[in-house]
């Protein structure tokens, strides 16, 4: 009998700390493996250094062979910036939750996209704050039942979720690349984050994809559940696509500025 | 393009503030993170025009806790990387020095106290000791020097580089608003004229073409026991270089049978203080720890053992008082303090207070 071939890994796959950490079902193991994937095409593995937040992408600290910088909440951002302005040649990744970038860590998105810096930001949206046990998070949908909203999400109460590409487009520079993909297309997503590598390879300027993903322990849904949470309601409120493209012709007040270490 | 920005010795009349910028060239940092906060603005300022000019890197960063990360970076980038900060902005660093202290990144910050607490005053203060030896969310393994006047400033920034690339510990310049912003004769040089050596810098993450395993930098852990084991060796690390760091300045004490302990600027009227008492035939010395973390308890306490009295004279409300009463555990010496939190301190304030209290 012919044994199934084993899907493909990505070689920047850390094998020693597979299997990974992350609960069955959830969708960071999905979003590594597009990062990955993404960085062997761009067979930019020597010069990559990933960082990692506070919160499930933590558990993501020795899973690539790359060098990993692993943080504090919210602060990845600034550590690669800090990396980036001191060494332009390195290429780095700041991988974090939807609260690390858009609550705690919101000043840092805001700074790094009006100054366009030359990182790739990737943002995990699962909803809840998963790692400190299904709290609200930023990007709860209305009505979603959380720790913290136990009848559900009252935008009267606690506002509307926040759109982090919607948000970093309206502020970034033109040469910004800006994409919101999911875990539901693997193909679309990889694309996404390979795109917004190359932004920074070219000197561009930011690049800031966001991926809906699942979390099937905070959101106490089983498989098929969790599917329809990430297709249907999570799609319906967080569009999928490109929002910026570093092609486009600047506009308005925006004058073409190219990026510090381009 | 220059690359000395000075050369041999150079005699000089600037503010504190300069001093910092120019031994930081001097030094040969290659980036400055930094947000605005005064006293210390004019570290940046100077920084700013003269970085370009030596291919050195700046950036205004949104905030302290984006400057401390930020700084942690080009550390790990294998940078001389600095930032400088005061009052409520050394609050928002100690986040990332905590990180920093966790990881054994050199990292340096010059802080320039202000009053406390809360956002206070921007002058004369010496209320944050506690906060820069064991600000944040752990055991206070940082190096923190407290210069008295613009050379030592210039000195102790240079050793600051130093002391962090070579023992692996967050660095602090303890300096103040007065500090910063009066002027005064200095002696600027350069390291190498000096015989000083600056430690190599390597970098920690990003090293292309070299054969190696991946770095996996974390400073977060699962299990207690992996934590207690690697705080202990850094514990034990640090406490073996200890005697090697530790560093302080006398005067008078052989025969004192006052001892007057002050750190920093406010250091300066002691020593006047005790001047004016030997005048007067009175047997008073000075302690002054150059270094309040490691702090210099082993001299100390030889010292106090011998005095009859000890005077702790500082702007703060008794934050350097408890550092010399915990070093001194156990001895008799009654210990007194002259505590001004957030004022200057004048040579004849204090020996009218020591008059006053018969400490002599
Ligand atoms: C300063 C600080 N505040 C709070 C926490 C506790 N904390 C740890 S993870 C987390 C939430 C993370 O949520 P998110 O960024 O959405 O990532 P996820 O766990 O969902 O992947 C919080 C609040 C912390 N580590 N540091
Ligand atoms: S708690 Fe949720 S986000 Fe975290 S690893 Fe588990 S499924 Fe993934």
């Amino acid at each position: 009998m012919a044994i199934a071939a084993q899907p493909q890994m990505p070689r920047v796959w850390r094998a020693e700390t597979k299997p990974h950490k992350f609960c069955p079902g959830c969708g960071h193991g999905i979003v590594l493996k597009a990062l990955g994937e993404a960085i062997d095409a761009l067979d930019i593995q020597e010069r990559t250094v990933f960082g990692c937040d506070i919160g499930c992408s933590l558990l993501s600290w020795d899973f690539f062979n790359l060098d990993t910088v692993q943080t504090h909440h919210g602060r990845t951002t600034p550590v690669l910036v800090g990396i980036k302005r001191a060494r332009p040649e390195l290429v780095v990744v700041s991988y974090m939750g939807d609260g690390g970038a858009y609550a705690i860590g919101a000043q840092h998105l805001v700074s790094s996209a009006s100054r366009n810096d030359l990182v790739t930001i990737i943002v995990v949206n699962n909803t809840v704050y998963a790692m400190t046990g299904g709290q609200m998070a930023p990007t709860t949908l209305p009505g979603q039942k959380t720790e913290t909203t136990p009848y559900g999400r009252d935008a009267r109460l606690t506002g509307r979720p926040i759109l982090g590409p919607e948000l970093v487009a309206a502020i970034a520079p033109p040469g910004a690349y800006v994409a919101r993909g999911s875990i539901a297309n693997i193909v679309q997503l990889k694309n996404f984050i390979q795109k917004g590598l190359q932004n920074q390879l070219e000197g561009r300027g930011i690049a800031f994809i966001e991926a809906l993903s699942s979390c099937p322990t905070n959101w106490h849904t089983n498989a098929a559940a969790t599917w329809r949470f990430v297709e249907k309601e999570m799609t319906a409120y967080f569009p999928v696509g490109e929002l910026r493209i570093p092609a486009e012709k600047p506009s308005g007040r925006f004058q073409e500025v190219p990026p510090y270490g381009s | 393009m220059a690359t000395r920005p000075v050369t041999g010795e150079q005699r000089a009349f600037m503010t504190g503030n300069e001093v910092v910028a120019w031994a930081a060239l001097a030094a040969g940092a290659d980036i400055m993170y930094g947000y605005p906060i005064t006293p210390q603005n004019e570290i940046m300022h100077y920084w700013t025009r003269m970085a370009p000019k030596y291919e050195r890197g700046f950036l205004q960063t949104e905030d302290e806790i984006a400057a401390g990360f930020a700084t942690v970076g080009g550390v790990l980038a294998g940078k001389r990387a600095f930032t400088a900060t005061a009052g409520p902005g050394n609050v928002l660093m100690q986040e990332a020095m905590a990180m920093a202290e966790m990881m054994r990144l050199p990292t340096v910050v010059v802080v320039t106290q202000r009053g406390g607490p809360s956002t206070a005053t921007v002058i004369y203060s010496q209320q944050e000791l506690n906060l820069t030896c064991f600000g944040g969310n752990g055991e206070g393994l940082r190096i923190v020097y407290s210069p008295a006047s613009h050379d030592e400033l210039f000195l102790y920034t240079i050793k600051a580089f130093n002391s962090a690339w070579k023992y692996r510990f967050p660095t602090f310049v303890l300096g103040d608003g007065y500090q910063s912003k009066m002027r005064e004769p200095v002696t600027i040089f350069d390291p190498e004229a000096r015989g000083i050596t600056m430690e190599p810098c390597r970098p920690m993450v990003g090293l292309p073409g070299e054969k190696r395993d991946p770095a996996h930098l974390r400073n977060t852990y699962n299990l207690e026991d992996e934590l207690y084991e690697v705080l202990t060796a850094a514990i034990k690390e640090y406490e073996a270089i200890s005697p090697r760091v530790v560093e302080w300045d006398t005067y008078a004490v052989d025969d004192a049978d006052l001892l007057i302990i002050a750190h920093g600027v406010v250091s300066r009227a002691a020593r006047a203080a005790v001047v004016s008492l030997r005048e007067g035939g009175f047997k008073a010395g000075y302690f002054r720890p150059v270094t309040l973390r490691p702090f210099p308890e082993e001299t100390l306490r030889s010292l106090a053992a011998r005095a009859r009295n000890l005077l702790v004279v500082e702007s703060a409300y008794g934050q350097l008082k408890r550092l010399v009463q915990v070093s001194l555990y156990g001895l008799e010496t009654p210990v007194t303090g002259y505590l001004r939190p957030g004022m200057g301190i004048t040579p004849e304030e204090i020996v009218e207070f020591i008059h006053a209290k018969e400490l002599i």
